[in-house]
């Protein structure tokens, strides 16, 4: 229905703002007012409302605990088990001696397997010298290992073992025999300076033969010994120079065959010779007959 | 002695720069029906040889990001009447356009058309001190002229150096670096009255806003609406806004005279709204709608339905033609327009090469007011509506918003006034530490 009469016309509301409202408006307009509310109160009110939250210690069990069954429940999923480990290209031995030292309970799980503490274990045995550690996909766990090679024998007073060219243990043994290949060393120290000890034995291939052992005097200078308990007494300096010096005088007068204890090269200056009693008194005998005659 | 003329200028130029600087100025056109706001951005000159101590305006370096007008309240004769409504306007059209524009303005540039403004012509004479003239010579003449006693209540709000005249030879607009011994210079002063222009300054004031600038609307309407040849062969710009009409006289691209009448479009809608005894609003409407003031056969014979004052459609309906609407618009209009001949006759308008005049503002957009000002004003008439600037919306492209446009213009591109001259020491006055530095300023 239709009014009778027309609606009185209103005059049109003033739109004018408030003088509050044209304020805040202008307080508006400010970048830095903006961001405040547009970022920092939000930030604000979401940590506020964590912090509440987790001041009820009910509360933040709840979540720890809801937390633990979806952790749960994504960790016991078969493709993230470890059902083997392979040690590739070791020997039987030494696979063992990974494995244990590996220390992975299986099955394990491949989400809370360190394979990096896995591969600082193993490469902490002394036969090995590097292990790469990796999970497959087909849930084993492959550790690769570069073994280390023993080179030498040394004999100290700790017992018999097995080193390798830098030095490195590699495994002990309860007699030397068991490796007669390598050379011996014996003496304090000379687990560190391996690398020298086999330039020395390279050095001394002419009396391969008849070489027992490499001793490390004072922990600084070498003694190479023979049988029939011949010594070369080396000197700290340059060894390996002073023995080729040695074994040019063994190559070409047959020195070390004749009535020889010790050689002792240790001045370079001044090689001296130590005579077996023996030689002592022939050399004696032959002096004086050489005197007689002539007198 | 004088008293220091210029000194809020002086502080509002300071602001000026700070907000060109910044790069966001408002201007301000509170008008008798309408207050305009334009945010205008700067994009400050590089590169031109400006002194790079004061920011500098190509023309045109400016677009205008925000707009926004509002139907103004508290405006009497383009004067504050009521304080709270007309800071109630200049908040909406504030609003309005920081909204558009998205930033927030500090700085506003205010143009008002009341206020009674006069015009001076001054003259000044002075010796120049090194042969070639300088800026502080120019800062001598200018404060070497006579100002003339425009009543304590009045002041000072442009002072313009319109002509400069060096050895005998005048027409010089920019003296700088010419050789010569006397230096004389010809200055338009125009002052207003000094209440209507502190209301204004405190309303603005009240709108947590800072005054940048103040300039008439007269000018600003002017400096838009006028195409360049207009102002350089001499042109007179008539504003003819809702309560004044504002007369603007350009020669060599200076405003020379400048004058006001009280009367505009405000009086044509009460004019209208008394003889057919309906309310303002409707009157307006009436005006805007069916407006004309040229009657042909055609228009006795359009009807216009007239709002009835009492309500009741059925009982009280009345008609007029549209040739009535006419007859009651059009002597009030002529009325204008004898007072805006007469003041161009005392300024001696005729005298110029020129004698085009234009008619803007929002009471120029009446059909057929061009045909009735070239009958009272001569042949040399047009509507024109302010230059195009950048940026700036279509709806605040028309006649009405001649004056907005001409102040940003004004605050691309200010004239050097006065005031941008610095005052020579010895007139300084009394501030000692001021005068010790300049000194060593000047001497080293």
């Amino acid at each position: 229905m239709r009014p009778l009469s027309a609606e009185p016309r209103r005059p049109r509301r003033d739109p004018a703002p408030s003088r509050l409202r044209y304020r805040i408006d202008r307080l508006w307009l400010r970048p830095w007012v903006r961001r405040t509310v547009n970022l920092g109160v939000p930030g604000l009110a979401l940590v506020l409302a964590s912090w509440t939250l987790f001041a009820q210690f009910d509360a933040r069990d709840r979540v720890i605990a809801a937390y633990e069954t979806l952790r749960e429940s994504v960790v016991r999923r078969p493709q993230f088990q470890i059902t083997s480990i392979e040690v590739p290209e070791a020997s039987p031995d030494l696979a063992e001696q990974i494995r244990t030292a590996a220390f992975v309970t299986l099955p394990a799980n491949s989400l809370e397997v360190d394979v990096n503490a896995v591969r600082d274990r193993v490469e902490a045995l002394g036969a090995v010298e590097r292990a790469r550690v990796r999970v497959l996909t087909s849930g084993v766990l492959e550790i690769r290992a570069i073994e280390r090679v023993p080179a030498v024998v040394w004999r100290s007073d700790r017992g018999i073992m097995l080193l390798d060219q830098g030095g490195a243990r590699v495994a002990e043994v309860d007699s030397r025999r068991r490796r007669v290949d390598l050379p011996l060393i014996a003496g304090a120290g000379a687990d560190a300076h391996v690398g020298e000890a086999l330039a020395l034995v390279a050095e001394a291939a002419p009396v391969r033969g008849r070489l027992r052992g490499l001793v490390r005097i004072g922990e600084r200078r070498w003694d190479l010994v023979l049988d029939r308990g011949q010594v070369i007494r080396l000197p700290e300096a340059e060894p390996e120079a002073a023995l080729k010096h040695a074994m040019a005088l063994e190559t070409g007068q047959k020195l070390l065959e004749r009535e020889v204890t010790t050689l002792d090269l240790r001045d370079p200056r001044r090689p001296m010779l130590g005579l077996t009693p023996y030689g002592k008194d022939e050399l004696a005998r032959v002096r004086a007959e050489a005197a007689g005659g002539d007198a | 002695m004088r008293r220091q003329l210029y000194e809020v200028q002086r502080a509002m130029r300071a602001r000026r720069e700070a907000a060109l600087r910044r790069g966001v100025i408002a201007v301000l056109d509170i008008g008798t029906s309408k207050v305009a706001c334009l945010v205008l951005q700067f994009v400050p000159d590089e590169g031109s040889g400006a002194p790079a101590d004061r920011p500098t305006l190509r023309q045109g370096a400016f677009r205008v990001i925000g707009a926004a007008n509002t139907r103004s309240r508290g405006v009497a004769f383009g004067e504050v009447a009521s304080m709270e409504e007309c800071e109630r306007a200049i908040r909406t059209a504030i609003q309005g356009a920081q909204k558009m524009a998205n930033l927030r303005v500090d700085h506003v540039i205010v143009g008002f058309s009341g206020g009674r403004p006069r015009s001076y012509g001054l003259n000044g004479e002075t010796e120049v001190r090194h042969g070639a003239v300088a800026e502080h010579d120019i800062g001598h003449v200018l404060a070497a002229c006579e100002v003339p006693d425009h009543g304590h209540d009045f002041e000072a709000i442009h002072a313009l150096p319109v002509n400069f005249c060096l050895d005998g030879r005048t027409g010089l607009t920019d003296p700088r670096g010419q050789i010569g011994r006397t230096l004389a210079v010809d200055m338009h002063l125009l002052t207003i009255n000094s209440a209507a222009l502190r209301n204004v300054i405190h309303c603005i004031r009240r709108c947590d806003l800072e005054l940048a600038g103040v300039a008439a609307g007269v000018y600003a309407s002017g400096l838009a609406a006028l195409i360049e040849d207009e102002q350089e062969l001499g042109a007179a710009c008539v504003d003819i806004g809702a309560g004044t009409t504002g007369i603007s006289i350009f020669v060599r691209r200076q405003m020379i005279y400048a004058d006001s009448v009280r009367m505009g479009g405000a009086h044509v809608t009460s004019d209208i709204a008394h003889a057919l005894r309906i309310t303002p609003q409707e009157a307006e409407r009436l005006k805007t709608m069916h407006g004309g003031l040229v009657a042909t056969g055609l228009d006795d014979r359009e009807m216009i339905d007239l709002p009835s004052a009492l309500g009741g459609w059925d009982h009280d309906r009345r008609q007029v033609s549209r040739s009535e609407l006419i007859g009651v618009m059009r002597p009030r209009v002529e009325e204008i327009l004898e007072e805006v001949r007469e003041r161009l006759d005392a300024a001696g308008f005729e005298y110029l090469p020129g004698q085009r005049i234009v008619l803007t503002g929002g009471s120029a957009q009446i059909p057929g007011f061009e045909m009735i000002a070239s009958r009272f004003l001569g042949r040399q008439c047009r509507v024109g509506k302010p230059l195009r600037v950048r940026g700036l919306p279509g709806s605040a492209t028309g006649s009405a918003f001649a004056g907005a446009v001409g102040l940003a213009l004004h605050v691309s591109h200010p004239q050097d006034e006065c005031w941008d001259f610095e005052v020579p020491a010895d007139r300084q006055g009394a501030r000692r530490v001021t005068r010790a530095l300049r000194w060593f300023k000047e001497n080293w």
